[in-house]
């Protein structure tokens, strides 16, 4: 096993491969930003919600590592995530937000 | 037998650990990283807050301009695309550091920076134009909320630009290579997590109309 190799599956990915994944990035936003422009009826808000998740969990899979880490980190942070998500949710809920 | 495979895999273990930096924690795991992703964890709590907040008020425009008046799209856009493209070279630079590239860890990393200052300046022009257009922090309740979202947003931004060129003066202050790459791991972390933010406030505060 090269020196290389062992990095790239030790830190994550090769450069190209991060490179590949900017470019993945780059198209979803060139999409989000169409559903600005473009009217895609019903299928708006589901698209967009879809697309920014997406790119959410590439960037932190990927960039940051997490896919290729040791699993407390991701339990670590996505517990704050969920944890935000569920509080916040429920006190929008309460405002009578989402109806 | 056993002994045998024991005794190699204490041996490989300690040649990971001199190769990738010691981890003598109770985890086995760096605690500065752990710390870190302890941190971002409770970020996404104070971003949580924020954004509940804008959503909540955001139709709540008085008698000031609307947020569909006055953003402009095609100039966050572009922004947007300038900090997600700063994450790349971020990647990059942690990558370069952890080969003990140091040159191209410095190169990378003051890119990141530069790609950084870009999105900042954008947001200050982004908030003279809205504040020209009669969009001042305490004209509405969708005014306030907003500024302090994006503008608690611009603050991580410049703080990681303080950090990633502080990086760089002390990597060329370091004489062995590769010394600091656990450092500019988690400065890459924290600029990556500013991305991430970003991504979010992009879709539900610019494209999601109110």
């Amino acid at each position: 096993m090269t020196t290389e190799t062992h990095s790239s599956t030790e830190h994550g990915m090769s450069n190209a491969g991060y490179v590949k994944i900017a470019l993945i990035l780059a198209a979803i936003t060139a999409l989000e930003v169409a559903t600005y422009y473009v009217d895609f009826g019903p299928l708006f808000m589901p698209a967009l919600m879809i697309m920014m998740v997406v790119k959410f969990v590439v960037v932190v899979s990927y960039f940051m590592h997490l896919k290729f880490d040791n699993k407390l980190f991701t339990w670590v942070f996505y517990a704050g995530l969920f944890l935000a998500i569920g509080v916040y949710a429920a006190a929008l809920a309460t405002f009578h937000f989402f109806s | 037998m056993w002994f045998t495979l024991a005794e190699h895999a204490v041996v490989t273990t300690e040649e990971h650990d001199t190769e990738h930096g010691d981890h003598h924690t109770s985890t086995g795991l760096s605690n500065n990283k752990l710390g870190m992703w302890l941190f971002l964890g409770s970020e996404c709590l104070l971003f949580g807050g924020l954004i509940s907040t804008y959503m909540l008020y955001r139709g709540r425009v008085g008698e000031g301009p609307r947020p569909s008046q006055i953003f402009d799209i095609p100039f966050t856009s572009v922004s947007s695309f300038v900090l997600l493209m700063s994450s790349l070279t971020m990647v990059l630079a942690v990558s370069a550091a952890h080969k003990g590239d140091d040159r191209n860890t410095n190169l990378w990393i003051t890119i990141t920076a530069l790609l950084g200052a870009t999105f900042v300046g954008g947001q200050v022009y982004e908030f003279t134009a809205f504040y020209n257009e009669g969009l001042g922090f305490s004209t509405s309740l969708f005014s306030s909320s907003f500024y302090v979202l994006t503008g608690f947003h611009g603050v991580h931004v410049t703080v990681g630009i303080i950090m990633l060129m502080s990086i760089v003066g002390i990597m060329k202050r370091s004489k062995t290579p590769g010394s600091k790459a656990e450092t500019v791991e988690m400065i890459g972390l924290y600029w990556h997590f500013v991305d991430v933010v970003w991504i979010i406030i992009f879709t539900l505060i610019y494209l999601v109309p109110a």
